[in-house]
């Protein structure tokens, strides 16, 4: 396990390293220099000539690369090219709106999900078990931003019962506020988690309970309770926990989707307002972050996969995403 | 989803779907209602004759931008399914015939790819080359050659172990002649599944960034930008809120539903319980 912990952290460095020089690659892909942008945005020759000097890019691209990653090390994200606000402290101010929104969600999802599709297996030939089913099934092909909207436009727009968009100014200083604010953002969030989690809790129940060492467990005399709990529980959370890692990071990215949606301060709307801005290096502090938040997630979900699951060895990473998403 | 029967009835179903789409898309090639950046008709007229689904906020028939939305899904869907198919097929065949060292480096950098979200990397391919459909479709389809290729390795090595490829081996078939006659055939099916799930995927992607503005620019007519500007009058003008939506849902529970009939017509060996 010491060996594993070991080589999949230096695993996680490798991609997080990668990553930054993915992210710099691309972002550096921008025909001439990335200060240029800003021309489009009206800015004046003096304000470019700054900008181009506050991320170096004057400087030779292997220098800029290495000042890039020395930022990183310290933290130190930049000002943003428009409002000349730092962009580290600037995320952090967001991410008040998209973990709470992220996790609540997240937990919800995985609280209903488990008991859904553990009856959606249980029952697979009762009309219940395939209506469960089936409602997962058409629950992934819904866009989250239209769950969204109609979410709005019920509850918010002919109930009047809760907020059609926005949040408290003084984020959660009144937390009754801030909550009723994050309400129908949640719920869209957890109906469009909650389908694909399902999903994955069902299959993992229906091999355990077509399993022969199920099976033998009954034969010896074991209730169906105490085989399942002895037996079954362990064996079905392997490939369940094995996508959580990667449904968290959806989760994470349906939020930055829905914060556009419900017109919420959190890192979403910041890096769109960045890429419509051609604010650089807001964009690339977002990005970084997420994804740094992205890789470090599939780290801990590999991790914790092991701990269950001893069987998994050779196997650098758990089981991954069969869609893009 | 056991029998036999419920596999084709899931391919009929998602074949009509699927074709019901298609055939929107096809006929807004020849023919629409109405010129599609035409103003004239009012803004947000109610459902009529004359405007079977309404008009937007500028006064654009819906029906009209509807069935060109059509058009841009099965591009989107289309195209990224064609990069990453190819890309995913090419890399995955390469890694599986690579060394040992060549292929664990590969491996590694697929997982990293497929741990880095498509979303992201959509909006950062964007942030790069500006919001066009180009751009979401190249990224789409790139994120989705790492599932492909990760998909792909592993089949094509299963089927290399097998002593059929060894015998051909022996009596002098070439690597290309294997590939194209052992090894292609029989990953064909499952990686063929494997893409129709993904192009419901790569079309609910593109619908995300169009709705979030990184996709074509306006008047550009995709089913998420329609929602996005359907939004701002979903109380008074439901229908636009409603109709893009329910096309989307409608392409993509087809696709799914094919993928699950395929895998039954393209492998009738594998019964899957799920």
């Amino acid at each position: 396990m010491a060996v594993y912990l070991l080589r999949r952290l230096v695993f996680l460095l490798v991609s997080l390293l990668l990553a930054s020089a993915v992210l710099f690659a691309l972002l550096r892909l921008l025909p001439g220099d990335p200060a240029n942008a800003l021309l489009s945005v009206g800015a004046t020759a003096e304000q470019i000539e700054a900008a181009r000097q506050s991320i170096g890019s004057d400087l030779p691209l292997g220098q800029q690369f290495v000042a890039w990653l020395g930022h990183i090390f310290t933290l130190d994200l930049g000002t943003s090219f428009i409002s000349g606000v730092p962009v580290g402290p600037d995320i952090a101010s967001r991410l008040v709106v998209t973990i709470p929104l992220t996790l609540i969600s997240f937990v919800l999802a995985v609280l209903i999900a488990v008991p859904v599709g553990y009856v959606a297996a249980r029952r697979s030939h009762r009309w219940y078990g395939m209506t469960l089913s089936g409602v997962s099934q058409f629950g992934l092909a819904v866009p989250i931003f239209w769950i969204g909207i109609l979410l709005i436009s019920f509850f918010a727009l002919t109930l009047r019962a809760l907020p059609a968009g926005g949040f408290p100014r003084q984020d959660w200083a009144d937390p009754l506020d801030a909550i009723r604010s994050l309400t129908l953002p949640v719920i869209t969030i957890t109906i469009v988690m909650t389908a694909s989690i399902t999903r994955y809790v069902r299959s993992a129940t229906l091999d355990v309970l077509g399993s022969d060492y199920l099976r033998t467990a009954r034969s010896l005399g074991a209730s169906f309770r105490q085989a399942m709990w002895h037996h079954g529980l362990r064996n079905a959370s392997v490939p369940v926990v094995a996508i959580l890692g990667i449904e968290l990071a959806t989760t994470f990215l349906g939020a930055v989707v829905v914060e556009s949606v419900f017109a919420l301060p959190g890192l979403g709307n910041m890096l769109l307002t960045g890429i419509a801005q051609h604010d650089y290096p807001v964009i690339q502090g977002v990005l970084l972050v997420s994804t740094f938040l992205v890789l470090i997630v599939g780290f801990i979900a590999d991790v914790v996969q092991r701990l269950i699951d001893p069987r998994l060895r050779g196997n650098m990473t758990g089981q991954r995403a069969a869609v893009v998403r | 989803m056991t029998r036999r029967r419920d596999r084709s009835a899931a391919l009929i179903a998602g074949l009509i779907c699927v074709g019901l789409i298609i055939a929107i898309a096809l006929v807004s090639l020849l023919y629409q209602p109405y010129d599609p950046s035409d103003t004239s008709g009012g803004r947000l007229v109610a459902p009529s004759l004359a405007h079977w689904a309404g008009t937007d906020q500028l006064g654009r028939d819906l029906l009209t931008r509807l069935m060109m939305g059509a058009q841009i899904a099965l591009v989107a869907g289309g195209g990224s399914v064609v990069i990453g198919g190819v890309l995913g097929i090419v890399l995955g065949l390469g890694a599986a015939f690579a060394t040992r060292w060549l292929d664990d480096t590969l491996s590694a950098v697929l997982d990293i790819l497929i741990a880095f979200p498509t979303l992201l990397l959509a909006m950062l391919v964007i942030a790069a080359q500006g919001a066009s459909l180009g751009s979401a479709v190249l990224a789409i389809g790139l994120a989705m050659s790492a599932i492909v290729a990760r998909l792909v390795r592993i089949l094509a090595k299963r089927v290399l172990a097998q002593d059929y490829i060894t015998a051909a081996r022996t009596s002098g078939s070439s690597w290309p002649s294997i590939i194209g006659h052992h090894i292609l055939p029989n990953i064909w099916p499952t990686v063929l599944v494997s893409l129709a799930i993904q192009f419901g995927a790569a079309v609910l992607a593109e619908a995300s960034l169009s709705y979030l503005g990184l996709g074509a620019p306006p008047p550009n007519p995709s089913w998420g930008s329609l929602l996005q500007q359907a939004q701002a009058t979903v109380y008074t003008a439901p229908l636009g809120a409603i109709a893009p939506g329910i096309l989307l849902v409608l392409l993509v529970v087809g696709m799914n539903l094919l993928a699950d009939g395929l895998r039954d017509v393209g492998d009738p060996t594998q019964r899957r319980r799920a």
